[in-house]
């Protein structure tokens, strides 16, 4: 009798550690074969793109963090150049080599988090103690720099909220920590932010090393991952795919490369790409990547030391002016009175601005009919089109693998949901 | 700007009739396309040798009932298209407006590009923009049993019920929403030039 029975529909997630927050996924299965996997999505839907026509633009941006949680900078830099191209406003060249440099910081972030989480779904457990350790001190320059660990707000239409911190805050001596190791931990903290930048910087190349040492040649982990999750490159380009999706297809495509926005025409890096479009190869590709935005966040650090300038647009229908100013000029009290109670006016219009973002392609749609708010906002989330197409690459592959796809994908909600 | 001009001037050859409109605003070319003709002229966009567009990067509903805050002239709901051609390096916008506002149809655009299964299910969802021909058109974002669509300009943006467990029925249950909503800072349009900007 038991035998006869062979298909099972499992119910996997919402509360599955690996479901990467709250993926329900409802699969159809033969034995252990999947036959089909049917995602049910939404349940983090806070319907960001319908709050943002309620409020003006510049209340809209802290949502942006929100969205993909673990690249939050990214998502705020689509959004900007959105509202820049419809103002056709300039950025400072200053505030475009920041802009840049936290892109980047931003894509070691994400992809750190990636390869912890995507090791412990496939079993190995210490890559994610050591991703952390580095993530620590990025997050570090996220709060020097904004303020907030995570949910920054720095990046605002016309530039970035202000100029990097001249010095690199510190420990404090506390119950826990004697003063030998308090100078220990400072040791990299003595000068600017800039310097503590450069010196990860130093150290990184050295880590990703320590990353691979554990995984590369890992015969667990090739197991696990090699010829598992297979896109031809004509399938990935029909599908949606983007980013490290695609480029592990063996298609070079990147935003910086082939429509490049900001400075990233002016820097010197490489696009790595994969062969054979298996988890494998797209793992490669993920680790070459944080090796070349190393190289970026250094070249970003030189010209910053070289270059002061301003950081944030003169024009104050758009920014603020300064606070000096604004205390003493009347024509700046007014503008910074109309720009905090009234918000901007963005001219009639529309626009598509994308970012190559950590996970892929991340575009804001922006319709304004010249008021405060725009009228329509869509969020292209690259996770959405990855996820869309989990279904064909978990198609004959055994039920532990959906779990190593669902980790390839790189999987975060709050940009899937919206 | 010169790669622009050549696209349009391929656009308007290849689609000829098929095109309703063309536009370049802030380099970007959008061209409208009427539903009855959008599975021809998509795939056109998609195959020609000059256009090439092999991927669909994303698919939105937009309402435009209450746009600039007067009346709207024409239909009410459209489809917009992203497109990006991995070959030519370019990028195109279409759109695509249903012709009945009280029962949009559009046809659907799954069997040229795959990617855009989901895409669609959501513009039903949010937008109750129904795409014909589409082979699972189910809702996506929000909850089961979900009444409305609820990214409508005439849904309001608190919804209509809420949820909260009951502790007399042991269960969670949906109720009428107790709160409103609130503007906090009103929506202005100002005349052109205003302020000398």
């Amino acid at each position: 009798m038991a035998s006869e029975i062979r298909n099972y529909t499992l119910n996997f997630g919402p509360q599955h550690p690996a479901a990467h927050g709250v993926l329900r996924l409802v699969l159809e299965l033969d034995g252990e074969v999947v036959e089909r996997a049917d995602p049910h999505i939404g349940l983090l839907h806070r319907a960001t793109e319908k709050l943002a026509e309620s409020k003006t633009y510049i209340q809209s941006l802290p949502y942006m963090d929100r969205l993909d949680y673990v690249s939050m900078m990214s998502n705020e830099h689509a959004y900007c150049m959105a509202i820049e191209k419809l103002l056709q406003l300039d950025v400072p060249v200053r505030a475009q080599y920041i802009r840049v440099m936290f892109d980047e910081i931003t894509r070691i972030l994400n992809h750190l988090m990636w390869i912890g989480a995507h090791g412990l779904d496939c079993g190995a457990m210490t890559i994610f103690l050591y991703a952390f350790r580095e993530r620590e001190d990025l997050m570090d320059v996220y709060e020097a720099v904004s303020g907030a660990r995570m949910h920054a707000a720095y990046y605002r239409p016309g530039g970035v909220y202000r100029d990097l911190p001249d010095t690199m805050p510190q420990y404090q001596a506390s119950k826990v920590r004697n003063a030998a190791a308090i100078r220990k931990l400072n040791e990299n903290r003595q000068g600017s932010m800039l310097d503590f930048i450069e010196d990860f910087t130093n150290r990184f190349p050295t880590y990703v090393d320590e990353y691979e040492t554990l995984l590369t040649d890992n015969r667990i982990w090739k197991q696990r991952t090699v010829g598992i999750g297979v896109l031809s490159p004509e399938r990935a380009m029909a599908l949606g795919l983007t980013g490290p999706m695609l480029r592990g297809s063996g298609v070079a495509w990147d935003l910086r490369k082939k429509q490049p926005y900001e400075v990233y025409d002016k820097l010197d890096f490489d696009i790595p790409v994969g062969v054979n479009g298996d988890c494998y190869d797209r793992y490669l590709v993920r680790m070459e990547e944080m090796r070349q935005s190393n190289r970026i966040i250094r070249q970003c650090v030189k010209w910053l030391r070289e270059n002061p300038g301003p950081v944030i647009t003169d024009n104050n229908k758009v920014a603020p002016p300064s606070r000096e100013s604004m205390k003493t000029n009347m024509e700046d009290l007014i503008h910074h009175f109309k720009l905090f109670t009234e918000g901007m006016h963005v001219p009639e219009g529309e626009a598509y601005a994308a970012v190559e973002h950590p996970k892929g392609e991340f575009g804001i749609y922006m319709v304004s009919d010249g008021a405060n708010k725009p009228y329509r906002l869509k969020i292209r989330a690259p996770g959405f089109a990855h996820l869309a197409a989990l279904d064909e690459m978990a198609r004959g592959h055994m039920l532990s693998d959906v779990v190593a796809i669902i980790g390839t994908q790189d999987i975060v909600f709050g940009e899937i949901d919206r | 700007m010169a790669t622009l001009n050549t696209l349009m001037e391929s656009l308007e050859r290849v689609l000829g009739d098929k095109l309703a409109s063309i536009k370049c605003a802030l380099d970007e070319v959008t061209i409208e396309i009427k539903p009855a003709d959008f599975i021809a002229a998509a795939t056109l966009l998609r195959d020609h040798a000059e256009l090439r567009f092999e991927s669909c990067v994303d698919v939105c509903g937009v309402d435009y009932s209450a746009y600039k805050d007067s009346v709207w002239e024409g239909s009410r709901f459209a489809a917009v298209y992203h497109l990006n051609s991995y070959a030519n390096n370019q990028r195109l916008r279409v759109r695509m407006f249903a012709l009945d506002d009280d029962f949009p149809v559009v046809p659907t655009s799954v069997d040229i590009w795959p990617g855009n299964n989901w895409f669609e299910r959501e513009a039903f969802d949010l937008y109750g923009i129904v795409f014909e021909g589409h082979p699972d058109l189910r809702r996506i974002l929000t909850d089961y049993g979900f009444v409305g669509h609820p990214f409508r300009k005439d849904f309001p943006t608190s919804g209509y019920v809420e949820m909260r467990y009951d502790p007399e029925q042991g269960r969670v249950i949906y109720q009428p929403v107790t709160i409103d909503p609130r503007e906090i800072t009103p929506r202005i349009i100002r005349e052109e030039n205003y302020g000398g900007v």
